[in-house]
């Protein structure tokens, strides 16, 4: 499957957006992994914007980021949304919630606890009509979503935006499932080359025993393995040399149980 | 395809059901909730044992997708499946709202006074985890293609249809198992209590009178495959499918039903077919007064007033995530055996809402049917299944 990138978000600890972050990824600069800062979207209506919570600042960000690159209304553009679950805070309070004698929950806490928050919270700033899924699949959500959205624009010639994300659990829930860092990364997809294109991406299924790529440095590693969208972080740093010039590359990440998705990274001509 | 819900297990549990009026909706007595509503919940979920090999998935959504999958032949069919084009090469598209959510419920009763932490038993990954549900499918039916779990609330088994159609198309499987499950839990029944949706009585869907809706749980199956040149007599196909956002709001409808118009449109347009060409829609058709009015504007607006409709909401309860799958079976089963079902519990029909619904079953040839499945946040999709031609 071929997809063209016109545009690139991200956001993580030491990440604060793609133009800032590149040098990092290429090695040309240290990293350092100062917190990841998250607002609301400017593109929400107030009211939005004061009922929204982590997820959807972080997805909203990366995903306006990637949209303003690629210089298209947002309207027109498909979405995929993946992440291994839902706004970890929202869910803490609704268990806690749920194990009082009250089991009082407020309708926006509720409606917040949906997997597909920042999807619907999307559409409502973008007045976007176009298709939206989101899914998940725990370790494995930005690797299936990549999938996805590659479908999408090979098969159906979308322009889709792929926006993942994934943040920690507070306590309890983070000693059962440990998440590292707040990180969000969205790539605007398209079936054929324009003037605005960064790089193409060839993608397919492998059932191969290629070694899966890491990165090099110990703490941009220690976010790949602890954070499931954070999965992405060698292809955007393949990214990130290609669109400053380098040769093509490939990047193998991990599809258990005995799968590869074998991206190729190289210039968009 | 397999089919569990308040109804009872299996498909001919469910066209008896539908023969005869039976509703699955009974008051709510389901594990410590106190609220006053009735409820679909399906007998026997917690007798259900997975395999030992499986323990570690044991919740009550893994449970209710197992007596689906051993259902009407399915993972029979799985089987011939897997021989025929290699377990790498069937992907398990799933969808689930609520996951095992119910069992992190429950590990938060049981927090240690003391520490705070949840019991040892509890496993994240297996059970509460979204893409539990289809790690769980995907080790009992012995498939190692790509898998996913898609969770876009009340629209999500039904959108699963359109993105294993698509990972076929993009060769990246020749079968997919599609379908989900979702189960009741405390998080959905006092979530909805919260936005004042939940009906005291069994929900009547278009009635004058209908209060909302009555929860429900289920779990179904398809198995999808590339469609054949010379498909054998019988043989029912996905001819369409669309999807659509409201970009509206995050728990009501838009009050034109847009997104759910463009997403009828997006389907009709994908099957090459025109509005006169469906012979039945089954609903979203919740219950609750702006839904319902909202998918009456799409219909009428679309399709006119004369193709009949209906919701079988009022037999199952909404089964939310599950809603897409439990209702596309039912559709497929109106298109195998002619018997287009009318909707229980509804006795006078709103006279502000226009389309051609029915309150009694009639029966015919039907050739083409419609399923619309709508979420929360305005996620929207709508399939349409036919005779292979």
């Amino acid at each position: 499957m071929r997809a063209y990138v016109e545009g690139i978000g991200l956001l993580g600890p030491g990440l604060p957006g793609w133009e800032q972050s590149r040098a990092v990824l290429t090695g040309d600069t240290t990293y350092v992994a100062s917190p990841a800062v998250l607002t609301a979207s400017p593109l929400l209506p107030p009211a939005e914007r004061r009922r929204s919570v982590p997820t959807v600042k972080l997805a909203m960000a990366v995903g306006a980021e990637a949209l303003e690159q690629a210089g298209r209304d947002a309207a027109t553009v498909a979405t995929v949304f993946t992440s291994s679950s839902g706004d970890p805070d929202t869910l803490h309070q609704i268990l806690e919630a749920l194990a009082t004698e009250e089991r009082d929950i407020s309708p926006t806490r509720f409606h917040n606890s949906v997997h597909n928050a920042p999807a619907g919270y999307w559409s409502i700033a973008t007045r976007c009509r176009e298709p939206s899924t989101s899914l998940s699949a725990h370790d494995e959500s930005f690797q299936t979503g990549l999938l996805e959205a590659a479908a999408e624009v090979a098969v159906d010639g979308w322009t889709v935006g792929l926006i993942a994300y994934d943040l920690p659990y507070p306590e309890p829930l983070s000693m059962v499932r440990p998440i590292a860092g707040t990180f969000g990364t969205a790539l605007v997809l398209v079936p054929q080359p324009t003037d605005r294109c960064l790089a193409c991406l060839d993608i397919e299924l492998s059932r191969g025993t290629e070694p899966i790529d890491r990165m090099a440095g110990v703490r941009l590693e220690a976010l790949r393995v602890g954070n499931p969208t954070a999965r992405a972080l060698p292809m955007l740093a393949a990214l990130a040399r290609v669109c400053t010039g380098g040769a093509p590359e490939q990047v193998v990440l991990d599809l258990p149980p005995s799968g590869r998705v074998i991206v190729r990274v190289s210039a968009p001509c | 395809m397999s089919i569990v819900s308040s109804l009872g297990p299996g498909q001919e549990a469910t066209l008896d059901a539908l023969h005869t009026g039976r509703s699955g909706l009974k008051p709510c007595s389901f594990e410590t909730v106190t609220l006053d509503t009735h409820i679909g919940e399906v007998a026997g979920v917690n007798d259900v044992r997975l395999p030992d090999n499986l323990a570690s998935f044991e919740c009550r959504n893994n449970r209710l997708a197992e007596m689906a999958l051993h259902r009407d032949g399915f993972a029979e069919a799985v089987a011939g499946a897997r021989e025929r084009y290699g377990a790498d090469r069937i992907g398990v598209f799933l969808g689930t709202s609520t996951s095992g959510i119910l069992s992190a419920e429950l590990a938060f009763r049981a927090r240690d006074p003391q520490t705070g932490a949840l019991p040892a038993a509890f496993s994240f990954a297996t059970t509460h985890s979204t893409g539990s549900l289809a790690d769980f499918v995907r080790h009992r039916l012995g498939l190692t293609g790509p898998a996913f779990v898609v969770s876009s609330a009340c629209a999500t088994t039904s959108k699963v249809f359109a993105n294993a159609a698509r990972m076929i198309a993009a060769d990246l499987c020749d079968a997919a198992v599609v379908g989900g499950a979702d189960s009741l839990c405390l998080t959905t029944l006092y979530g909805f209590h919260s936005l004042e949706l939940v009906s005291p009585t069994p929900c009547r869907p278009f009635d004058a009178e209908r209060s909302g809706v009555s929860l429900g749980e289920g779990a179904g199956f398809a198995l999808l495959e590339r469609a054949n040149q010379s498909p054998a007599a019988g043989t029912v196909h996905l001819l369409g499918a669309g999807e659509s956002n409201d970009a509206h709001h995050m728990s009501t409808p838009h009050p034109d039903g847009l997104g759910a118009r463009l997403a009828m449109e997006r389907a009709l347009a994908s099957a090459a077919l025109r509005p006169g060409d469906i012979d039945y829609v089954n609903l979203h058709g919740t219950a609750t007064t702006y839904g319902d009015a909202a998918e009456d504007q799409a219909i009428t607006g679309l399709l006119g007033t004369c193709t009949p409709v209906s919701s079988t909401k009022g037999y199952t309860g909404h089964t939310l995530g599950a809603a897409g799958i439990v209702e596309a079976i039912i559709s497929v089963l109106a298109l195998r055996t002619g018997l287009i079902p009318g909707s229980p519990q509804t006795r006078i029909l709103d006279p502000a809402l226009r389309s051609r619904y029915l309150t009694a079953n009639e029966t015919g040839r039907l050739d083409r049917v419609m399923t619309n499945s709508f979420g929360f946040g305005g996620s929207n999709s709508s399939l349409i299944f036919g005779w292979a031609a």
